[in-house]
């Protein structure tokens, strides 16, 4: 089915199941640790053998000697995978370095052998026992230092065009009466999921099945397939439980290629968790970047100026992180620029991290532009409102579908008090805290992806959806099954959903927050081919067809669902894609966040009392889901202003604090109370589900928030992230 | 973990000599820490001497007023005594702002006494680190320091102890009393059980090789206002970048000491002198000599500024 008109009436509209706020269908097994993880998988593996992953202990250079055997002679030892005995690799299209590394070190951690034996305590201990031998190499580690040689990178589809210019930046900066040229540095950050990247591997002569964590079914199997040289097709991969990611599952990594290599060499299935410890330098995070921001406004608050550059680094051959993006569609203002520059970091490779680009990108926005209404002597939200735009700033003749931007702002600032909020920082006392308010805007596009599925329908009514659609903690078993119900007129009891697996339809996987809308379009898609067969089978017309309370009826005519399927399953596919609408419209999401600090006056330590989010993504297809994504996203975006960070050893190469003992994420005792409000809403441009989005608009602006509500607090600006109290400590206002 | 064997010691005196048979030997409690250092082989002891039968488990109060702290009492145990949170409320205090509920009813008074530092590149093996290989050279020198030590430091070793607990059993001036391989039991004052890292950063503590750590003795109760701060990045669930223990007399006398600057619970006798001169100069004389890094010298205010809540608190 393709989609490339606005949405008309149709059965999702009766929102029976769809829009109720439904207990996840996947919760008891969560929360009785009977989902089955890929680690887990004793009832399809009974003695799988266990591998044990070394990675590189230098950041660049060679290996120039490997001793394993001792290793090999250790007690309950396999095999020992390297890249001297694996056989050919080729690199895939989505990781920049080699999965599995040397002679050539390309980062800190790149696997470089895989140990397999009986147990996994025999594999972590023979592990230990290889001796490797390396040559290092002088790298370039500091992005700060390597700023100055950095350059322009290709442009992608991911990227986006790399630098734009609309109208006469510097002239209309100059000429400016109120101006701010301010530069925000934001650290590496760690996706630090609970659940380690794992994967069990099997060999059935030449077809390898791997049962694993990983947020794309469809990309990860033909990564797979392409890093082995074996064809697609010989290849299964089945991820239908994981324990978040965030991004960092969105690509094969080496956990998946070593099994599959520790399997075929020890000739039984293998299982391979990455070690923790191993995870922030082997794997992918969200890179640091360094960012300059310049803002001219006229003195009633009207921007006509705004300037927008990135740095950021990566591997050579990897890409940048996209944080100005934002910029260029949520503010107008006539004269603008903005432009992304790469430096070459032999650091572990960067990648996407939950709202990749936007998170980092508003981080730094959302300050300066707090700053800026400072100078203006106006309020932030009246400031933010006054720029608002209805057209894309870059593109005028591309209105947006939707934007309630300026309701989200209001309705934020009623609900949370705003009004309480002291202009003037560092004036607000509670004891011995200094308490301060502050807000941001949220913002992040809404990105669909072609989605597929397949239904089937059988003798009892039972309506069963299969795609590879993954769910990563998010809900999309629940969502999916709602759409079923509604489209076929069933209870929720009466339909199955089945995810994960290389074999079901290509769906959009998880990502990019396209997940929620593109998949459950896909599964409209199908149901509406089903429906089209069972009215068919029934005689009915399909045109009239009303599917509801497991009957189908057309005027007074009334049929048992499942007795269309009387002699035999009923099996429709179908998937969702789109046309140019999204490219006549800018379809995007939108939120205004409010928090509330307390900052202790004599230590500085940060601790949130209060956050809320105001949230406009379309229609909410399950309030309950949708909240635990955004209080999640602000969790995390609490986590990014206060405490996360990944530390840069710049004479070693590395990230120090690779364990989560030293990259800090927030505990409970750090949020106390959220609030999350949707806006009633549905877009007809996005999908015939009419929804977006909103597991990364979550996070997007959260970490300004808590930023500007720790500057009026404290009265000190910190636009270095984390805001540590080491950052300001020594400039608070004095208490009596 | 490299492989090891195992036993249950059955009398203090039979372990200590036990541990004194196989060299490298550990006691093994709750296993918080020596379980997780094993796994990354940090620590490779080839025998491990479970203690947790030996009966080391009760508080019991002594002749001199005081209590007796079993080895073995867990952190949770210590922390609920109602003689504890009565008498000594900044060891009840600290014991909770340290790990989790769920650490604590694991980790005994012993093995928190004996945890080891935190210190990133301790933790990696892959790094030069003279505490856990002596003389390979110290990572954190020139690296990430923001968490390590600012004073008593020296140019092999810049690491901190992490405990909550000892900071309070440094100020409550503790006892921890021993037996060792011979059998012979001593007592050692908790200010020189600790040592500084010098050029030989490996060896933290007065113990000798197998002495076992039987009990923690507190003399009389103190009276005074007992106050923990623990200053963290999070709420909960980290290690302290500074912690200020005081217990406060109504006359503005008193005891300080402080975690998360030094290789062992930081105190300074002379230094409590200078109370009636305020924080300020307390801290500059606990602190006299501190030699920070640029990323932790920030300790330094802190110190100061945390005391002088302390000290505010304590009056008010
Ligand atoms: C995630 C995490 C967070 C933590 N956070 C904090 C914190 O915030 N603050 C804090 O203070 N601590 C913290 N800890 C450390 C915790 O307090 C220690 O791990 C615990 O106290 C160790 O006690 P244990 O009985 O488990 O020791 P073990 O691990 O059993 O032993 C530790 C050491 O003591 C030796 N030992 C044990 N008993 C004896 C004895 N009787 N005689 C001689 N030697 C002995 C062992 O041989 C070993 O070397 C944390 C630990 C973890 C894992
Ligand atoms: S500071 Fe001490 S513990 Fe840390 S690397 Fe140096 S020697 Fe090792």
């Amino acid at each position: 089915m393709k989609f490339d008109s606005p949405a008309t009436t149709n059965p999702i509209d009766r929102l029976k199941v769809i829009g109720q706020p439904l207990d996840r269908i996947d919760g008891p097994l969560k929360t009785t640790g009977t989902a089955p993880y890929a680690y887990e998988r004793h009832d399809i593996v009974a003695d799988p053998a266990y591998g044990h992953v070394i990675g590189a202990t230098i950041a660049k250079g060679r290996i120039t000697g490997m001793d394993l055997s001792a290793a090999e002679r250790a007690p309950g030892v396999l095999a020992i995978v390297t890249a001297q005995n694996a056989g050919t690799l080729t690199k895939g299209n989505y990781n920049t370095a080699h999965l599995l590394g040397g002679p050539d070190i390309q980062h800190y951690h790149q696997a470089v052998a895989l140990v397999v034996a009986e147990s996994f305590e025999q594999a972590r201990a023979a592990a230990h026992l290889v001796r490797i031998d390396y040559k290092a190499e002088p790298g370039s580690f500091d992005l700060h230092a390597a700023k100055g040689a950095a350059t322009a990178p290709e442009p992608n589809d991911l990227t986006g065009p790399i630098d734009t210019h609309v109208g006469d930046f510097p002239r209309a900066l100059a000429q400016a009466p109120v101006r701010l040229d301010e530069t925000y540095t934001t650290p590496d950050h760690s996706h630090a999921m609970m659940e380690p990247h794992a994967t069990l591997a099997r060999w059935e002569d030449d077809e390898l099945t791997v049962w694993t964590s990983n947020q794309m079914v469809a990309w990860s199997t033909g990564e797979l397939a392409t890093t082995l040289g074996i064809p697609p097709e010989k290849v299964r991969l089945i991820s239908p439980y994981i324990g978040g990611g965030f991004g960092a599952k969105l690509f094969l990594r080496a956990d998946v290629v070593l099994a599959a290599l520790g399997a075929r060499a020890a000739g039984r299935p293998v299982k391979v968790a990455l070690q923790r410890p191993l995870i922030a330098n082997n794997t992918t995070h969200r890179p640091a970047t360094i960012q300059r921001i310049r803002l001219g406004a006229e003195r009633d608050g009207t921007i006509t100026a705004i300037g927008h550059e990135s740095w950021s680094g990566d591997l050579d051959g990897g890409g940048p992180e996209t944080a100005v993006g934002q910029t260029r569609l949520l503010y107008g203002g006539a004269n603008r620029m903005t432009s992304m520059r790469l430096a070459v970091l032999d650091l572990p490779e960067g990648n996407a991290m939950r709202a990749p680009g936007e998170a980092p990108g508003l981080m730094a926005l959302e300050i300066a532009m707090d700053e800026m209404a400072e100078k203006l002597g106006m309020d932030p939200v009246e400031f933010r409102i006054r720029n608002d735009t209805q057209v894309d700033p870059e593109h005028p003749e591309r209105p947006f579908s939707a934007r309630p931007f300026a309701q989200c702002l209001r309705l934020g600032a009623e609900r949370f008090g705003w009004d309480r909020r002291n202009a003037r920082p560092g004036q607000t006392r509670d004891g011995r805290w200094l308490v301060g308010l502050g807000m941001a805007a949220g913002f992040r596009n809404n990105l669909l992806m072609k989605s597929g599925a397949r239904v089937r329908l059988d003798s009892r009514g039972i309506v069963t959806v299969e795609t590879d659609m993954t769910d990563i903690g998010t809900g999309s078993y629940t969502i999916l099954a709602q759409t079923a119900a509604e489209m076929m007129g069933v209870s929720m009891e009466q339909v199955r959903v089945v995810l994960g697996d290389s074999s079901f339809p290509v769906s959009a996987g998880s990502g990019g927050q396209w997940g929620a809308a593109s998949s459950t379009a896909g599964v409209y898609a199908a149901c509406v081919k089903l429906r089209e067969e069972v009215a068919r089978k029934l005689s009915f017309n399909s045109a009239d067809a009303e599917f509801v309370d497991g009957e189908v009826r057309v005027g007074n005519r009334t049929a048992r669902l499942q007795e269309a399927a009387a002699d035999g399953d009923l099996v429709a596919e179908d998937s969702m894609e789109y046309g140019d609408i999204t490219e006549k419209m800018q379809q995007s999401t939108f939120a205004g966040h409010f928090v509330e600090v307390a900052v202790d006056s004599a230590t500085g330590e940060t601790r949130i009392r209060r956050m809320l989010a105001i949230c406009a993504a379309g229609r909410i297809l399950n309030p309950k889901s949708a909240r635990s994504q955004v209080i999640g996203a602000m969790t995390m975006g609490a986590g990014a202003a206060l405490m996360e960070e990944l530390v840069v050893d710049t004479r070693r190469g590395f990230f120090v604090n690779h364990d989560l003992a030293g990259y800090e994420v927030p505990v409970h005792a750090d949020i106390p109370h959220q609030d999350v409000i949707f806006l009633d809403e549905t877009d007809p441009m996005s999908t015939p589900m009419k929804a977006k989005g909103v597991g990364e608009l979550g996070i997007c602006g959260v970490g300004a928030a808590v930023a500007n509500a720790v500057y009026n607090a404290t009265g000190v600006r910190v636009r270095d992230y984390p805001v540590t109290l080491d950052k300001h400590l020594d400039r608070l206002p004095d208490v009596a | 973990m490299r492989p090891f064997t195992y036993e249950r010691a059955t009398s203090p005196a039979g372990a200590a000599s036990a541990a004194a048979r196989t060299q490298g030997a550990r006691f093994i409690a709750g296993g918080t820490n020596l379980l997780d250092l094993m796994k990354l082989q940090i620590e490779t002891p080839p025998h491990l001497i479970d203690v947790n039968g030996l009966g080391l488990d009760t508080i019991e109060a002594t002749e001199e007023g005081g209590l007796r702290i079993g080895a073995l009492v867990s952190n949770t145990d210590l922390a609920a005594d109602a003689r504890v949170r009565q008498d000594y409320g900044l060891l009840a205090r600290a014991l909770l702002a340290g790990a989790s509920g769920q650490l604590r009813n694991k980790a005994t008074t012993a093995g928190n006494l004996l945890q080891r530092t935190r210190c990133p590149y301790f933790y990696d093996t892959a790094q030069p680190c003279n505490k856990r290989q002596p003389g390979s050279g110290c990572a954190a020198i020139g690296g990430f320091t923001r968490q390590l030590g600012v004073i008593g430091t020296s140019e092999a070793c810049l690491a901190t102890h992490p405990s909550d607990m000892a900071v309070a059993l440094r100020a409550l001036d503790a006892t921890v009393e021993t037996v060792r391989p011979d059998g012979t039991a001593r007592a050692l004052p908790i200010a020189d059980f600790h040592r500084l890292p010098g050029d030989t950063p490996h060896i933290e503590t007065a113990l000798e090789p197998g002495e076992l750590i039987t009990a923690v003795v507190l003399p009389k109760p103190l009276g005074g206002r007992h106050i923990y701060r623990k200053v963290r990045d999070r709420a909960s669930y980290a290690f302290a970048l500074v912690s200020v223990g005081a217990i406060i007399q109504s006359d503005g006398s008193g005891r300080v000491a402080l975690g998360g600057v030094a290789h062992k619970p930081w105190r300074v006798e002379a230094a409590e002198g200078e109370m009636p001169r305020g924080a300020g100069a307390v801290a500059g004389a606990l602190l006299a000599g501190a030699r920070p890094t640029r990323e932790n010298a920030f300790k330094i205010t802190l110190v100061e500024r945390t005391l002088a809540a302390v000290l505010n608190e304590a009056r008010g």
